[in-house]
């Protein structure tokens, strides 16, 4: 059997819809925002998505979202005043790993014909309710886990690149070079959090141990926040305000036997247990995008922690594997000169953590040539989503 | 005090349908792995249905206890509030021997954090919790 034969055929909906605005609230450390619920900061983030989009907040008929996110359609329904809500979607658990689903889903809402404008959003504030890094009750799996003080995300995500450690020979110094890009970029964005905020390597390499190898500057922010963005038709997204930016490619995968992967029992294939199983998704999304991985301009990659981006590399073909590591360490992610920048806002390191959503804006930005760390020319981006979780999802934005 | 490697207070295992014997051959003080009746493959945690072979039978056989470190970390920072005063422990995904690739997620009670490295031959030992639960734990062990 040939490979083509294994292939899927292209998706009929690949290249056929556009995000077309974006909206955010700031965003603070936790427990930052204490004048707004975190509901009206879903609501404004939602409203200036629509208002960049340039549509009356009333035309959205569709709505899509992911995680742990509290405010379901029919409330921002009734909030925003919206006349008609024709779909609703939330992906199954998957947590960060489903954010770029959720944009899949409105691709495909909008491309099936059932909705014109669909809003991806997600509201986060871990002061008003929890900690994302703080233990929680996980129902499925955390019996295998929690018993054995294995409580946090950055714990589990730290035992998958121990092992990444041990195969390639990777290095906990690696990590500070994808700590310190995710800063520098964050230094030129007022709207991140750790604006104004210089990391230096020995800081970096200082700081106090979270989960061997992870140190404190390996871990993302806790953050208090909401986005949203509008997918549309290319047709439709003609005529709007912003030019549009196309989802080339939109995909969600799990390879064989992961389970809950690093958030369950850690029982994952042994050869693939140093990764953040996106193979079979790297190959769905190039397949449905038509391009390969030396395609890609910059790349917004799910940053919970820096050894997710090493490992995601690989997965998705940047790099051989083993060499996520080095690529890092040779500053291939800073902007303007790295061979990918990476992260630009300051991802969910420094800039915020929204569970992946400002990702994706980001990823918009720089296909509009908006963004505060702007690559020349950039015509293609990458966004991955998911740390701990094994579901995954990913997007290709082009311009 | 119980003497366990975690304090009381850390939260316990909640068996449910699909994997209350694996949990009540644990209170036995057995360490018990699923596998398929049919095809034999062993699988984890528990679920009624084999992924290879697609039989919805089993047996639970039992293993020696022996094993290796497969993947660990140190944690230095406490997430919870009962494990605030237990740092560092450690934690360790420890393959199992002779029962294909599975893998407990564990802890290595008198491994110190320089001990611990990939490839730690480890053995079994049970830890009793007050509510009536015990935990597989592991020991150094075996050759070097």
């Amino acid at each position: 059997m040939t490979e083509s034969v294994n292939r899927p055929q292209r998706a009929a909906f690949a290249d056929r819809t556009s995000i077309v605005g974006i909206g955010e609230s700031e965003y603070t450390r936790w427990g930052g925002i204490k004048d707004r619920s975190e509901y009206q900061l879903c609501l404004e983030a939602i409203t200036r998505a629509a208002a960049d989009a340039g549509i009356d907040v009333k035309d959205i008929d569709g709505f899509c979202s992911y995680g742990y996110e509290r405010h379901e359609p029919v409330q921002v329904q009734v909030a925003l005043g919206i006349p008609e809500m024709r779909f609703s979607n939330l992906v199954w658990g998957a947590g960060g790993g489903a954010c770029a689903g959720a944009v899949m889903n409105a691709a495909l809402a909008v491309h099936a014909g059932i909705c014109k404008y669909v809003v991806v959003y997600r509201s986060i504030c871990q002061g008003q309710y929890e900690r994302y890094g703080h233990y929680r009750e996980r129902p499925a799996g955390g019996q295998y886990m929690a018993p054995f003080g294995l409580m946090s995300p950055a714990q589990m995500v730290a035992l998958t690149f121990r092992r990444h450690m041990h195969v390639y020979g990777s290095t906990a110094e690696q990590l500070s070079h994808v700590a310190l890009a995710c800063r520098e970029h964050a230094l030129r964005n007022p709207r991140a959090v750790r604006y104004g905020q210089p990391l230096t390597l020995e800081q970096h390499r200082s700081a106090r141990v979270i989960a061997d190898p992870f140190r404190l500057h390996d871990c993302c922010l806790e953050t208090d926040g909401a986005c949203a963005l509008i997918v549309t038709s290319n047709e439709r997204a003609r005529d709007g305000r912003a030019p549009p930016v196309r989802i080339l490619a939109a995909a969600q995968a799990s390879n064989k036997g992961w389970g809950l992967g690093p958030m369950g029992s850690h029982n994952m294939p042994i050869e693939d247990y140093p990764s953040v199983n996106s193979k079979a998704l790297a190959r769905a999304l190039f397949d449905m995008a038509g391009i390969a991985p030396k395609d890609i301009d910059c790349a917004q990659i799910y940053d919970a922690f820096t050894g997710i981006v090493i490992m995601a590399l690989e997965d998705f073909g940047i790099c051989a594997p083993g060499e996520g590591g080095p690529f890092v360490a040779a500053g291939n992610l800073l902007w303007p000169h790295g061979k990918l920048p990476s992260n630009t806002s300051g991802g969910l390191l420094s800039e915020g953590y929204v569970h992946g959503l400002n990702l994706v804006t980001e990823g918009v930005r720089q296909m509009r040539g908006t963004s505060t760390s702007q690559v020349a020319d950039a015509r293609t981006c990458l966004v991955t989503s998911g740390g701990a979780q094994a579901h995954k999802s990913a997007l290709i934005l082009a311009n | 005090m119980s003497g366990n490697y975690l304090p009381d207070g850390v939260p316990s295992p909640h068996p449910t349908q699909d994997d209350y014997p694996f949990w009540d051959y644990c209170k036995e003080h057995e360490l018990r792995i699923q596998q398929c009746a049919a095809c034999n493959t062993f699988r984890h945690p528990p679920r009624p249905v084999c992924g290879e072979c697609g039989h919805f039978t089993w047996n639970w056989t039992a293993v020696s206890g022996l094993g290796t470190v497969f993947s660990y970390t140190i944690i230095n920072h406490s997430v919870h509030p009962a494990l605030k005063e237990s740092l560092p422990y450690n934690v360790a995904v420890v393959l199992l021997d002779g029962v294909g690739d599975v893998r407990l997620v564990s802890n290595v009670i008198d491994a110190a954090p320089e001990q611990m490295r990939i490839g730690l031959p480890v053995e079994l030992v049970w830890q009793d919790l007050p509510d009536g639960m015990a935990l597989p734990r592991f020991r150094k062990g075996g050759a070097a």
